[in-house]
């Protein structure tokens, strides 16, 4: 202990970090019947730390390329030690990410907290949705098999349906016509080096924001916290709130281990540009909501084609959810009934369309 | 935030929970420590080159040159003296591992790196090398040249 108390001391007499555990011991969050809901943030945050550690770790016998990514990646898990669990957690790690970034995401639907002044707290937050949903889409394609090859195909050829600029996006993301290995190297490039620079950059701005302004109240309880201030139960960010938050994180990593050890992820067929798609192929499930709408909407919608509707209207869609808080009211009191309905039907949509999704033949 | 503060024993049982604590999160991280390790380490490459290995056919290889071939995973040289008897080495450089070449103006095998110089036995001459090329054996059946490792020469 005295080691690390003189450690201490010398640091804090050149950086004067006492500042920061000033500002720490003031910061603190509020304790409520929903509170645990503040931990799926966090827990988004660690499982992403995980991806980045995992993924420097495959990039030391990944090989992008159309003759040898699949080969590699057969190498990673039958020849390099603890390859296969390597692979597996970073696949599972990135399912379980996506699931608590949604689930944070309606937390903070519920809970109200992209409410002024928190207006680019969820701006940033929705990008880094979409980023991380970009990360799966791309990291799908980079083992080279069949179930890769048919998703890129078909998610790129969605992004062809736009009018006029999806034909050139098509091929940008593609690189050429098809999807080939230049498609691949492509994807790599995006996988490892231009997402995790946004993300990064985003988390920054992201996590910044709540420091500044620290942490939502639901606006029910912040009237009644208003109006009578004795009301008001917090706890310290330091130490007492990080310790709750490292117990989650604990939780996930055990979750997550378990999952990687007992149900390791599949290499499936390497990919072959000649041969039919297989029967009962499927996105990964984050996107089933959105592939079993498009299943389902009709061939022509009045004169539009309806896959052109479908694609413009999640555009749309994902535009006006990103601007969401900019329609909400800033008085605690005058919530607007509609965002909570459309919220209550969006996650209700969501579930409901990927469970269809499952279950459909 | 004092250092008397920190170093301030707790009481007994205080301290009992605090060592579960951190020899259960020291075990957690070493657990995973491990196969990270394990996984850092390349699994060995198997040498498919054996002991024994065809350098050439006799026709290829004109008197005084040298042909550079594949011995497993590293290359190998081989040189057809005047006479036309055949020589071969590792054409690994004993001083930092660039490949030899023959040098048919000088009779001798010559590093490009940094101007090492061996004499058609292997043995350093000149320039920086420490050691002698490794030499290897060579024996014709039919017309090919068949370069062999010498086992404890």
């Amino acid at each position: 202990m005295t080691v690390f108390a003189a450690l201490f001391l010398w640091l804090d007499e050149r950086l004067h970090l006492d500042d920061i555990i000033a500002f720490l011991r003031h910061k603190t969050v509020p304790t409520h019947r929903l509170s645990y809901w503040y931990f799926f943030g966090g827990i988004t945050l660690f499982l992403f730390v995980i991806q980045v550690l995992t993924g420097i770790l495959l990039l030391l016998y990944y090989r992008p390329g159309a003759s040898e990514a699949f080969e590699s990646i057969q190498y990673i898990m039958t020849r390099v030690q603890f390859g296969w669990l390597i692979r597996s957690i970073h696949a599972w790690s990135a399912n379980l990410m996506i699931f608590t970034a949604f689930a944070h995401m309606f937390s903070v639907l519920f809970l109200k907290a992209y409410r002024k002044p928190r207006e680019l707290t969820w701006v940033t937050g929705m990008l880094l949705m979409f980023l991380v949903m970009g990360f799966g889409f791309s990291g799908y394609l980079l083992p080279w098999n069949t179930l890769a090859f048919f998703a890129t195909k078909v998610g790129t050829e969605i992004a062809g349906q736009i009018p006029i600029i999806g034909k050139p996006i098509m091929i940008f993301f593609r690189g050429g016509e098809e999807v080939t290995g230049a498609t691949l190297s492509r994807f790599f490039g995006f996988h490892v080096a231009v997402l995790p620079g946004l993300v990064t950059v985003l988390i920054a701005l992201h996590l910044f924001f709540v420091q500044r302004q620290g942490i939502s109240v639901p606006p029910k309880l912040e009237v009644e916290w208003t109006a009578n201030p004795s009301a008001k139960r917090e706890m310290r960010f330091f130490p007492n709130f990080l310790l709750r938050e490292l117990m989650a994180w604990y939780a996930a990593m055990g979750v997550l281990g378990a999952l990687a050890a007992l149900f390791p992820w599949n290499l499936g067929v390497k990919a072959d540009p000649f041969v039919s798609a297989p029967a009962g192929i499927k996105p990964e499930w984050y996107f089933l909501f959105m592939f079993q709408t498009l299943k389902l909407i009709p061939p022509k919608v009045w004169f539009i084609d309806g896959e052109v509707l479908a694609v413009l209207a999640f555009a749309l869609i994902g535009l006006l959810w990103l601007l969401l808080p900019f329609f909400e009211s800033d008085q605690p009191s005058r919530m607007k009934v509609w965002i909570t309905g459309l919220a209550v039907f969006a996650f209700f949509y969501v579930t409901g369309m990927t469970l269809y999704g499952f279950l459909a033949k | 935030m004092s250092a008397a503060h920190l170093s301030q024993p707790g009481p007994p049982r205080r301290r009992f929970v605090e060592i579960l604590l951190g020899g259960g999160l020291l075990a957690t991280f070493v657990s995973f420590l491990y196969p990270v390790l394990r996984f850092l380490v390349p699994p060995a490459v198997p040498d498919l080159g054996g002991d024994e290995v065809v350098a050439g056919k006799t026709g290829e290889v004109k008197p005084n040159s040298g042909k550079i071939f594949r011995f497993g995973s590293r290359p190998g040289l081989l040189i057809m003296n005047s006479d036309g008897t055949y020589r071969a080495f590792s054409a690994t450089c004993t001083h930092l591992g660039c490949t030899v070449q023959y040098r048919e103006d000088l009779r001798e095998i010559w590093c490009a790196c940094h101007n090492g110089i061996y004499d058609l036995s292997g043995r350093n001459m000149s320039g920086p090398p420490p050691r002698p090329l490794d030499v290897f054996g060579v024996h014709l059946r039919g017309d090919e040249i068949v370069v062999s490792r010498q086992r404890g020469a």
